[in-house]
């Protein structure tokens, strides 16, 4: 019964005859090679996975809805953001720069540059992602938020195989983070500060749990303490979320200079 | 349209009016916003997909998603207090102990929502 739809990779070398005598090739990355689905139960499974996850994100929309009515947005524009941009931290940070009139470069740049992580995140999910289709590869893409990256990159190690995870689980982020923006621009400053809730630590608690199950031996230790160093120094000296993307890639450039000896 | 403190109390007063207001602006805004997040998004798996990855290059991408966890969790962690770094140890433990995502992350919210009542 599993929906089979697309196990197929656009890369003709993987296409089902090639695929046995292809694995071995590979040593690196052997025990990855599971074949990956996109089908129903894949995108179900990542839907409920997140929910509970999404509705801690609500509580984010809820404040960045405030934020956008009182730099003047209206319901339908805040709206509109929520969900065709769909990136929380950014979106926090543009109305926060959001004045009159619209600083339209800063905006758009800033936008790119706090979101630049992402490609370092999608490029790290490429060893399953990349056996799908261009259409759900980048579809799937569009919906990845730092919560559903992290559950996700948890469900394909764990060898389940489900390439529709990452669009499922983004689709309940996606509903909860629009409706709640629409909760929060109604109402306005009557909601409360949703960090009494401990919502403020739902993504440091999703990234502890990652981070117990991306342990991987002694050969973790070095590009990690690495990553550490890197962002928690980037963290104080520059602005934004510069440090997330340069402790990532200083680590990967430790591992491409450590390769072989 | 947008910001004027006029049109906020229109809102307030017809809300359907202000509430369902769209400023062409303000909306060609948004979505060179959304525009350049889609480019940030697949941008990176685009490239890799295109470029011939060497193993040396792929040694550096396989521990991406640790080093961004990482990379992710350390200023946070170093910006909080003792109650985030309790709450992070019980996070941990409960994972450890029971694998289960759901269960560690309601055990670790609670824990922080405690020990900031305490601390």
């Amino acid at each position: 019964m599993e929906h089979q739809l697309s196990g197929e990779s656009s890369r003709e070398s993987d296409v089902t005859d090639g695929e046995r005598s292809e694995e071995s090739a590979e040593p690196t990355r052997g025990s990855e090679r599971e074949p990956v689905t996109f089908g129903l139960s894949g995108l179900r499974a990542g839907f409920l996975t997140c929910v509970p996850i999404a509705l801690g994100v609500g509580g984010y929309g809820v404040a960045f809805g405030v934020l956008a009515s009182q730099v003047g947005l209206s319901v339908a524009e805040a709206t509109l953001m929520s969900a065709t941009v769909f990136a929380g931290a950014a979106q926090i940070i543009a109305v926060e720069l959001w004045t009159e009139p619209i600083p339209i470069a800063a905006l758009v740049v800033t936008t790119f540059a706090v979101n630049l992580r992402y490609s370092l995140m999608g490029a790290a999910l490429e060893p399953w992602l990349g056996r799908l289709s261009p259409t759900k590869i980048y579809s799937s893409l569009c919906l990845m938020a730092d919560e559903n990256w992290a559950l996700t990159m948890r469900d394909f190690r764990a060898g389940n195989g489900r390439g529709a995870f990452l669009l499922g689980s983004g689709i309940a982020l996606w509903l909860f983070w629009v409706a709640s923006t629409i909760l929060g621009t109604v109402a306005g400053g009557s909601v409360g500060d949703p960090n009494r809730y401990g919502v403020d630590f739902i993504l440091v608690a999703v990234f502890v749990a990652l981070v117990a199950e991306l342990w991987d031996g002694r050969s973790t230790l070095a590009p990690w303490v690495v990553a550490l160093a890197t962002s928690v120094v980037a963290a104080e000296l520059l602005s934004g979320q510069w440090y997330i993307l340069l402790g990532g890639l200083t680590a990967a450039l430790l591992e491409v200079i450590r390769h072989d000896g | 349209m947008t910001g004027s403190g006029t049109v906020d109390l229109l809102a307030l007063e017809t809300p359907f009016d202000g509430a369902l207001s769209l400023d062409p602006l303000v909306v060609a805004v948004i979505l060179a916003m959304a525009v350049v997040t889609v480019v940030a998004k697949t941008g990176g798996i685009w490239l890799v997909r295109r470029v011939d990855v060497s193993d040396r290059v792929q040694a550096g991408l396989d521990v991406l998603p640790g080093a961004i966890v990482v990379a992710i969790l350390g200023p946070e962690l170093a910006a909080g207090g003792p109650a985030e770094w309790g709450g992070a140890a019980v996070v941990l433990v409960v994972m450890w102990r029971t694998e289960s995502i759901l269960l560690a992350l309601c055990s670790g919210v609670a824990a922080v929502v405690a020990f900031r009542a305490v601390v």
